[in-house]
């Protein structure tokens, strides 16, 4: 069994007197224990939405999930709202973009780490400061007794994205979701909290679902893909096959259109051409079309299905790009 | 990527310092942040230079030092010959006309209540070219046109267009003064990837029809190292390497470099697997007290004891044209300095004064 089966898991934001929006649709993938699965897309593909959904933590009004998220076969959207709080930072956790804005200003860094083992392992204040300080040492933040007492704002950006990781990782949490969890930081920073996340991952043998724009990030990290375009998955393949083939054209324009530190230059980037307002709905073909190069009559009469590929992946398109094409 | 010519604008030794201010009724100057500290460069006519480094380097400021959108605290700026800080009132107006910037973030850089043909007529009546209605509509066209927007986009507002399309209302607004040097701040690091290639060609599209010259200024060395001829690395307020895209590229020579370059990840996992990183140790150190002598030496993995931390090294010419600022350039080239473990220094603030430093962390090694 799966650690995490999302299945056909849909979210649409209605607000009165206005046309429903269907953020994520019908999007199913699964994680193995221990295992690394990215979701890659750009801005409004949905992957947030996705991870906030399996969290539970969208808005309570102006939103209707279905699907089932299943848990180690626990339906998570079925789950009473405590039931849910009991699981959330014990066996799922998550780590957001913006550490600043996801720790409490007027709370010391200390006191927020041990908040989590207090309120899930029943710890006193004294133990579980004594496990925070542990815990800070563990994600390399220097001199952790110290930082125990100081507050956010005390602290440069690299380590509150580490204190962040020592909050989500206090529990020992069986599945982590870290969305965007680099995009606020520098790259050398970026290349400091990549490899963290990489060791803890290794050692605990927490499974990790990364989201990010940023294909670099995966190409290093994850086992298994998922590309979003317009809040379906286009795309699944492992990393190796992905990046060697990707046969969906928009995984394929979006590789050839960053720039990159090893390739030759001089050239002319491929950029997909218009942008995502001009995007069709699912209902009336592929969402995709209107920027695609291989668009064929079959695109816009409905939406392609998500189809097994011979190499083990999946693919949404009807005139996929070759596979002698490589990227590159 | 025109012909060499001369240098279109020189900066020599341009410092930025802010003051610090501190006191309850008069404002005591307490401090300095060393924002830009010595930059000495030149950009010839028609070339693209790159200005890359982390956050907090510098490069923003410099890049508005150089247009005197923040006054430089001393150093020369030669455009085409002129100082541009011995330039006043209309004088220094006028010559702003020939040099245009583009900012990151195009939602924030455009006044929302104001119609893109507003926006573009703004800086032609300040500069007096809007006098000819038919004119200056032909100018907006042509100048819509450059940028790939229809001319049905004048009578709209910046919300009614996507990231993208702001973006190419940021550069028209800068082009349609016709002028000689665009300095562009993170022209694209607010877009989505697959807008980012779009601007990127348009930027050099319009370089090759107009004879451009740029200054871009980004964090994302991939897109410095596509768009510009010649890159520099900027840390801490100077800069500490200097060379042909190709060059630098090729072959990094200081250590700060090398460190960048090895952090960006690289869309193919081939690639991913095989490379080694050298991942720096800390944070940068406060600009408020930077490090003595070499300001990279605190995180260095190939620093020496004392002349690094003694001296501060010159940007010097070592081998044709490839300009680096570290004492041991060579010999770490030809690996005979071997990169050694950085032990985390932690910065505390000098005497209760000025911002709380970050101070710097520790990497497990794995």
């Amino acid at each position: 069994m799966s650690l995490l089966d999302v299945r056909d898991l849909s979210v649409v934001f209605q607000r009165r007197g206005e046309r429903p929006f269907t953020a994520v649709d019908k999007v199913s993938f699964t994680v193995e224990p221990g295992q690394t699965v990215g979701l890659v897309g750009e801005s409004g593909c949905g992957k947030s939405v996705t991870s906030l959904a399996i969290m539970g933590l969208l808005p309570k009004r102006g939103n209707k999930v279905t699907g089932e998220v299943l848990f180690e076969g626990t339906d998570l959207l079925k789950l009473r709202p405590d039931d849910m709080r009991d699981r959330r930072g014990r066996e799922i956790s998550m780590i957001f973009q913006d550490p600043l804005s996801s720790l409490n200003p007027v709370i010391p860094i200390g006191i927020q780490v041990a908040e989590v083992l207090e309120r899930h392992q029943g710890r006193d204040r004294k133990q579980a400061l004594r496990e925070s300080r542990e815990l800070l040492d563990a994600v390399g933040i220097p001199d952790p007794q110290r930082r125990l007492s100081e507050y956010p704002h005390q602290i440069s950006g690299g380590m509150r994205q580490r204190a962040l990781i020592a909050i989500a990782l206090a529990c020992k949490p069986r599945l982590l979701i870290a969305d965007e969890p680099t995009t606020a930081l520098d790259v050398t920073i970026q290349a400091q909290i990549l490899t963290l996340l990489k060791q803890l991952v290794d050692e605990t043998g927490t499974a990790l679902v990364m989201i990010t724009h940023d294909l670099g990030v995966v190409a290093g990290l994850c086992d298994t893909v998922n590309v979003l375009y317009g809040g379906k998955v286009v795309e699944r393949a492992r990393r190796h096959e992905l990046f060697a083939h990707a046969r969906h054209p928009y995984t394929h324009g979006l590789l050839n259109s960053v720039p990159r530190l090893d390739s030759p230059r001089g050239e002319r980037l491929h950029a997909i051409r218009g942008s995502v307002s001009d995007n069709i709905p699912w209902a009336e073909g592929c969402a995709f079309a209107p920027r695609c190069d291989n668009v064929v009559d079959a695109c816009l009469e409905g939406p392609p299905p998500l189809e097994p590929t011979a190499t083990g992946g999946d693919l949404r398109c009807n005139n996929p790009v070759s596979e002698e094409v490589a990227v590159r | 990527m025109t012909e060499p010519t001369g240098p279109l604008i020189e900066l020599r030794d341009v410092k930025v310092h802010f003051p610090i201010k501190s006191g309850l009724l008069f404002d005591r100057t307490v401090g300095y942040v060393y924002a830009v500290d010595g930059v000495s460069l030149s950009i010839r006519k028609g070339e693209t230079y790159g200005l890359v480094g982390e956050s907090g380097c510098g490069k923003s400021t410099l890049g508005r030092g150089l247009l005197r959108l923040v006054e430089p605290t001393d150093g020369e700026i030669i455009f085409d010959g002129t100082d541009v800080r011995a330039l006043k009132g209309e004088a220094m107006r006028h010559a702003r006309r020939r040099m245009q910037m583009i900012f990151q973030d195009p939602l924030s850089s455009l006044d929302p209540r104001q119609s893109v043909e507003s926006l573009l007529v703004e800086g032609l009546k300040a500069h007096g070219l809007a006098g000819d209605k038919a004119e200056t509509n032909r100018r907006l066209r042509e100048t819509l046109e450059a940028v790939g927007l229809p001319a049905s986009a004048l009578s709209k507002y910046p919300h009614e267009f996507s990231g993208g399309q702001r973006q190419r209302i940021g550069i028209a607004r800068a082009l349609v003064l016709n002028p000689d040097l665009i300095v562009a701040d993170e022209p694209v690091s607010a877009l989505d990837v697959s807008i980012q290639a779009q601007v990127l060609n348009l930027l050099e599209d319009l370089q090759n029809e107009r004879g451009l010259t740029y200054l871009i200024i980004a964090h994302d060395l991939a897109v410095v190292r596509h768009i510009a001829d010649t890159v520099g690395v900027m840390y801490l307020g100077g800069l500490v390497e200097e060379a042909s895209s190709d060059d630098l590229y090729r072959e990094p020579m200081h250590p700060y470099t090398r460190a960048l370059m090895s952090a960006v990840p690289v869309p193919d996992p081939l690639v991913e697997d095989r490379r080694e990183r050298i991942l720096l140790a800390g944070d940068l150190p406060s600009p408020t007290n930077p490090p003595s002598g070499c300001r990279f030496h605190t995180r260095c993995p190939w620093a020496q004891p004392t002349r690094c931390a003694d001296e501060r090294p010159e940007l010097r010419d070592v081998v044709g044209g490839h300009r680096v600022a570290c004492h041991f350039a060579e010999d770490i080239a030809a690996g005979r300095i071997r990169p050694h473990k950085v032990e985390v220094e932690l910065v505390r603030p000098v005497d209760g004064t000025g911002p709380v430093d970050p101070p710097g962390e520790l990497i497990p090694t794995p």
